[in-house]
């Protein structure tokens, strides 16, 4: 039997219909609009004023603390202004505006194709390395990834795992990324296990791409210590607690990081990012997002730069002219977005264009108490429970319930049979949960 | 396309599950221990369907227009459940002024009085089958003789269950055979224990409930008369007679199973299983009345709230 988590789930149609192409170069936009929070915590502090000269790679604004990461000029040209913008979270924040002006990068980025296979940088130099480059989780979770490689004093990881599980419906920008860059993101990987001095890397793949646990098989051969790891096609498998339990069969306890289970779980996108920062010098500013979905003709994958307006992607996909919703991300825990010109981000791992009749909800009807939701959650809570706490405002009973625990992946809501807004509520109560937990402290 | 966009949280895409796709599947289950019916019982059998449904959909379309001023339910599908599963639970020569009593006890009492789909406690086609069993003993306990498509409804020949008989302490029981087919005497939708089966393993490929309540319920049964049958092989049956005679199958597969009225935990429903079977088997065994699903599973329902709140799901990391 094939490995997977061992508690709910469910199984959405994969409707992968960009699985297979290739990666296509986007253009580089005339305008790009880089947001100061594009990671979790804390947001960077611009360093650039309205008419400095950038190039490609020049960093223009630094961590704002800890929590938090660089970022680099996606383009070469000038700084138009440093203004309010509208973001995927759909509050308008500060936002780097540049004027492109060629494509000139800053001098040091190694741009050619050829493999650097050899790291003899220390633990401490990989992570700066990384810090530098303005590195954060690519799966859509934008953690800054050098915290991730920083466990806090008492804890020692035992095992890297390389998510590559891309569970999420539609989406194939890892898949594509794979398939193209097998090998740097196991030299990725091999940096990344340097980097915590663990001697085991274990790569989990869902079924549904044998193409790319094929490929990574073949080349993780000659690699001391990386496997792959097949696993059943299951959502949400590609959440971390998740994942972890598939491949290790240890379940991180309710409110433990997962290093309190040995491991430490990066994305293979960003193994790819890890890559090229610290054996090519090169910064994160572009990444590949999907563009898909029934609102568009051709569903592509797309390296893009940061900043880029999703309107450019759609475009140059074919969007059909009145969409329903457009979500940066997938259909399961992506975000609806307000506009089109809101731009590219670190975390941006795809958008899905959903037609005007797929985007309605459809009327809730009371709970039949049919425990769908219960068998479905991934976490073990019971999700029309909650639901009712959030209604009743009984926070309480939300948190004896491990309303915190929620991931929030939506299965609950997808299940549903009488289309009750499960995860709506649960969030609620979650945030709530969680601000009475911090005011106890 | 801007000032058009719609804007939602998370998750974007359903399975497409819907309350009618679970009611009408259950019926869809239904149709194999219907046909049985009206293979032994005949036009009796067709009346009593037809006339259950039809006063159980009027009475839910008339108290939630007219008592409760609400927008109808009757489009899911769960009055038309209802009905045919309390039609299930009665003899086929009942009349239909008794048939309308219980559906308007089963709808207007157990279900709509609670708040309609979802807010009631008891299944509200045992709670409507146990208020005629109450209320009228005689016509509720006298089962026409099973034949081949009989025509008769009200005034053919009538016989005993096989535990009514076993209560009296007659020893000519039906065959295995036969308590397989259903050739015997019985509520409509009991008698036949292979198309009941039929009814659970479509249910359960198209995941419509989960096999734990009827496992537990038909498991515990088999062990409690089992265990009895051991001690004592002259005093007591088989348990495989207790397994295909009277309303355990249909109680267990059909009845228990009621989404609103069971546990949401595995663990909670494996409790509410084993709760069942023991209720039945001590009914069956120890008490007065012949069968005992009904009120097991009636008692179970007001546990249930209690159930849920000691076993939860299994949590994610332990406790």
């Amino acid at each position: 039997m094939q490995k997977t988590f061992r508690i709910g789930g469910i199984h959405p149609p994969a409707n992968k219909w960009s699985a297979g192409k290739a990666i296509v170069k986007a253009d580089i936009p005339s305008q790009a609009i880089v947001p100061l929070a594009q990671h979790i915590g804390a947001p960077a502090q611009a360093l650039v004023k309205k008419g400095d000269k950038l190039k490609v790679g020049t960093l223009i604004a630094k961590a704002g603390g800890f929590v938090s990461a660089n970022i680099h000029s996606p383009v070469s040209g000038a700084v138009l202004k440093i203004d309010e913008s509208l973001d995927a979270s759909g509050y308008k924040r500060p936002a780097i505006f540049i004027d492109t002006e060629g494509d000139e990068w800053e001098e040091g980025i190694d741009l050619s194709s050829e493999i650097r296979r050899d790291c003899k940088l220390s633990p401490q130099e990989i992570v700066a390395a990384i810090n530098q480059a303005g590195i954060v989780g690519m799966g859509g979770a934008t953690f800054p990834t050098h915290v991730k490689l920083t466990p806090p004093s008492g804890f020692k990881a035992e095992i890297l795992i390389i998510n590559a599980v891309e569970c999420e419906p539609f989406l194939t920008s890892d898949h594509a990324l794979m398939l193209a860059h097998g090998e740097e993101i196991l030299i990725g990987t091999s940096i990344l296990m340097r980097a915590l001095g663990v001697s085991k890397a274990a790569i989990g793949i869902e079924s549904n791409k044998p193409d790319a646990i094929a490929l990574l098989s073949r080349l993780a051969a000659s690699f001391e210590g990386i496997t792959v790891v097949s696993l059943k096609e299951r959502y949400p498998q590609g959440g971390e607690k998740q994942l972890i339990d598939a491949i290790i069969r240890r379940q991180v306890k309710s409110g433990a990081l997962p290093i309190s289970a040995g491991a430490v779980v990066q994305n293979a996108g960003t193994a790819f990012a890890v890559y090229e920062a610290v054996q090519k010098n090169k910064p994160l500013v572009e990444r590949v997002v999907t563009v898909t979905g029934r609102g568009v003709g051709n569903p592509a994958n797309y390296l893009a730069r940061i900043g880029t307006p999703l309107r450019q992607l759609m475009e140059a996909s074919g969007v059909i002219s009145h969409p329903g919703k457009i979500i940066s991300g997938g259909p399961m825990m992506g975000k609806a977005v307000a506009s089109a010109e809101i731009p590219v981000t670190k975390g941006c791992s795809g958008i899905l264009i959903l037609s005007a009749s797929e985007s309605k909800r459809k009327q809730m009807r009371n709970c039949i108490r049919c425990a769908k939701c219960v068998d479905a959650c991934p976490m073990g809570l019971n999700p029309t429970l909650l639901m009712n706490a959030a209604e009743f405002a009984a926070w309480d009973t939300a948190e004896s319930n491990y309303a915190a625990d929620c991931i929030e992946c939506g299965s609950c809501s997808y299940v549903c049979p009488s289309h009750r807004p499960l995860l709506d509520h649960i969030r609620m109560a979650k945030g709530k949960v969680m601000e009475i937990a911090r005011s106890r402290k | 396309m801007e000032n058009k966009l719609i804007i939602s949280p998370s998750p974007h895409i359903h399975s497409g599950d819907s309350v009618e796709r679970n009611m009408y599947g259950v019926l869809i289950a239904l149709v194999p221990a219907f046909v049985a019916s009206l293979w032994f019982f005949g036009l009796g059998a067709l009346i009593v369907m037809l006339a259950s449904i039809a006063f159980c959909v009027a009475f839910e379309y008339l108290i939630t227009k007219y008592i409760m001023k609400r927008e109808s339910t009757v489009s899911d599908g769960s009055a038309i459940l209802t009905g045919a599963l309390l039609a299930f639970n009665l003899p086929s020569n009942l009349p239909l002024w008794i048939i309308a009593l219980g559906a308007l006890f089963a709808i207007g009492v157990a279900k709509m009085a609670f708040g309609g789909l979802g807010n009631n406690i008891f299944n509200p086609a045992l709670a409507g089958r146990v208020f005629l069993l109450i209320s009228f003993p005689a016509q509720m306990t006298t089962w026409p003789s099973p034949g081949v498509f009989p025509l008769a409804y009200t005034d053919g020949a009538t016989g005993a269950t096989v535990l009514s008989l076993l209560n009296e302490g007659a020893s000519q029981l039906p065959s295995y055979t036969d308590m397989l087919l259903g050739r015997m005497g019985g509520s409509l939708g009991e008698i036949s224990a292979i198309a009941l089966l039929l009814g659970l393993a479509f249910m359960l490929v198209r995941r419509i409930i989960t096999w734990h309540i009827p496992t537990s319920i038909i498991l515990t049964v088999a062990a409690f008369t089992g265990i009895m049958y051991a001690i004592d092989p002259a005093g007591y049956v088989n348990p495989l007679v207790h397994l295909l005679s009277g309303g355990l199958l249909l109680g267990a597969i059909f009845m228990a199973t009621d989404y609103v009225t069971s546990p949401m935990s595995k663990s909670g429903m494996i409790v509410f299983g084993i709760g069942i079977g023991i209720i039945t088997s001590v009914i069956r065994l120890f008490g007065s009345y012949p069968e005992g699903v009904s009120f097991a599973i009636l008692i179970m329902n007001a546990v249930t709230p209690l159930i849920n709140t000691y076993f939860k799901p299994t949590h994610f990391g332990g406790k």
